[in-house]
């Protein structure tokens, strides 16, 4: 049979030389790769001072978005929930009352909206589906938790705070679809 | 009998049918969509024209094609003609043409309609429609109105089929439901906004292709695709008690009637099984109906997502008898 790649070696155990022998030279051409490195560039961050960057396509916890007037651009139309491969999202909706105009943008909102943060696989299928640009994935990793109880995230962790605003305008940029011609 | 050839299937049918029903008698692809016909509903059709089909040749005796498409609700059939539907690529430039200008007043709020994910709209739209509007002008608006305690109107909606003013007028004795003014200003409206209290009038939310007429106690309360649609029965002395029950866990979010796949109730012992206002409305409690098994759902619909069982005969068919 024809081997898949080209990196198999053929083993054998066939006298070695005295020159391999002594292990010398194996040894010393080994020290002088590692001296090598002492002068290459260096590939690690010293983690909790400093911090890498993230890709601009990394998909962390979720957060739901105001317009900027400060209202919820969620109206709870169910897509993210149907297009989640997980069942990770709930929500009930209900209907705006009048003097709350500047709450909500639309004429419903969710007035519940839970993401079960352990059964989220961050694939980002409800950015996509979310066809009021409400929900998005931000570069915040979701921390962990003891009790199961504290993955289910609700509005309070969700929605954005109106003075707090998260940016989420890189990952706009790669979720725009491409347009018809 | 006469035989007629819709998108080059032949088809025998009664003198006198017209050419959707035809094409419903062979069923599957070539069957033009509709949004104001009504097969229950006496003098319906005619308004939408998304029925629009290409007859290639008018008869045996005259096999001249007709120079413009016709709407297939209203066109009777004749022997020998033939029938472009699917095969017709000027029917599907039209049938855009139409579902632009049904779409140039709609408000498009599907994210907070109730009727998305059943609406013939959305389906037409999907098929047929264009990403963008190019209509620049400002969208006909109206406030949403209650007709009566549990029916809402969304003239922004309405597409003007006139399919809830047959179901006034044929079904309920007193009529109080109606289009007022012209053209542009149409409107459906109750004489003053007079509230129906007639026992079948919640029908009106059945028959309505869009979300314009909506029904009050299910308003925002879910999304069809969360909600499991199970066939039930009860015993009610004003109509037949068949229905379906839209039930989320063990709860009842709303009550509909028996819809068959061009969205129209079915007939249930040779009668249309209409539903009372009774139990549509006021019958939410699992007690009252005697649940009788899931519905049926097409399993492309966006109702069936994510529920595992897949409800589809055929395979359910070739599982019991093991054929493959």
């Amino acid at each position: 049979m024809e081997s898949l790649s080209n990196r198999k070696k053929v083993v054998s155990d066939k006298k070695m030389t005295f020159w391999e022998s002594i292990y010398l030279p194996a040894v010393l051409g080994g020290m002088w790769i590692t001296f090598k490195h002492l002068f290459r560039k260096h590939n690690v961050t010293k983690y909790p001072e400093e911090t890498r960057e993230f890709a601009p396509v990394y998909r962390g916890q979720h957060v739901l978005k105001r317009d900027e007037e400060g209202r919820e651009n969620c109206t709870a139309c169910g897509l993210c929930a149907v297009a989640c491969p997980a069942e990770a999202i709930t929500m009930v909706a209900d209907e705006r009352k009048k003097g709350e105009e500047h709450l909500y943008r639309e004429e419903k909102y969710a007035s519940m909206y839970e993401i079960n943060m352990l059964r989220c696989i961050f694939c980002g299928l409800c950015e996509e589906a979310c066809p009021k640009e409400a929900i998005f994935l931000t570069d915040r990793i979701v921390p962990t938790y003891f009790e199961r109880d504290n993955f289910i995230y609700g509005k309070d962790k969700l929605v954005e705070k109106v003075d707090e605003r998260i940016d989420i305008s890189k990952r706009q940029l790669t979720g725009k679809r491409p347009q018809k011609s | 009998m006469v035989k007629v050839i819709v998108d080059d299937i032949e088809v025998e049918v009664e003198p006198g049918t017209t050419i959707l029903n035809a094409a419903r008698k062979i069923g599957g692809d070539v069957v033009p969509p509709a949004m104001c016909y009504y097969s229950k509903l006496e003098g319906s059709g005619g308004k939408c024209r998304t029925c629009l089909v290409e007859v290639a040749a008018g008869s045996t005796a005259d096999p001249r094609p007709m120079p413009k498409l016709v709407a297939s609700c209203s066109t009777p059939v004749q022997d020998g003609m033939v029938i472009k539907n699917k095969t017709s690529e000027r029917v599907h430039e039209n049938r855009g043409a139409v579902t632009e200008f049904l779409l140039i007043n709609h408000p498009l709020d599907c994210p907070i309609c109730d009727q998305a994910g059943e609406c013939h709209l959305q389906d037409l739209g999907f098929e047929h429609g264009k990403e963008g509007t190019r209509y620049e002008e400002e969208r006909r608006t109206y406030d949403p109105i209650d007709i009566g305690d549990k029916i809402k109107l969304h003239m922004n909606r309405c597409i003007l089929c006139y399919r809830c003013v047959y179901v006034a007028n044929q079904l309920t004795d007193q009529r109080v439901h109606g289009v007022m003014h012209r053209g542009e200003h149409a409107e459906i409206s109750t004489y003053i906004e007079k509230a129906i209290d007639n026992d079948f009038s919640g029908n009106v939310i059945d028959v309505c292709p869009v979300g314009a007429l909506t029904d009050k106690t299910f308003r925002f309360k879910s999304r069809v695709w969360f909600l499991k649609p199970m066939n039930a029965s009860c015993e009610c002395t004003k109509c037949a008690g068949k229905a379906v029950v839209w039930m989320f866990g063990n709860e009842i979010m709303r009550v509909t009637g028996r819809k068959d796949k061009y969205g129209e109730i079915e007939d249930i012992d040779g009668k249309t099984a209409w539903i009372c206002n009774d139990c549509r409305f006021d019958k939410k409690d699992v007690s009252e109906w005697n649940i009788e098994g899931p519905r049926v759902i097409n399993r492309h619909s966006v109702i069936s997502q994510n529920h595992y069982l897949k409800n589809d005969p055929e395979r359910d068919a070739k599982k019991l008898t093991g054929t493959k």
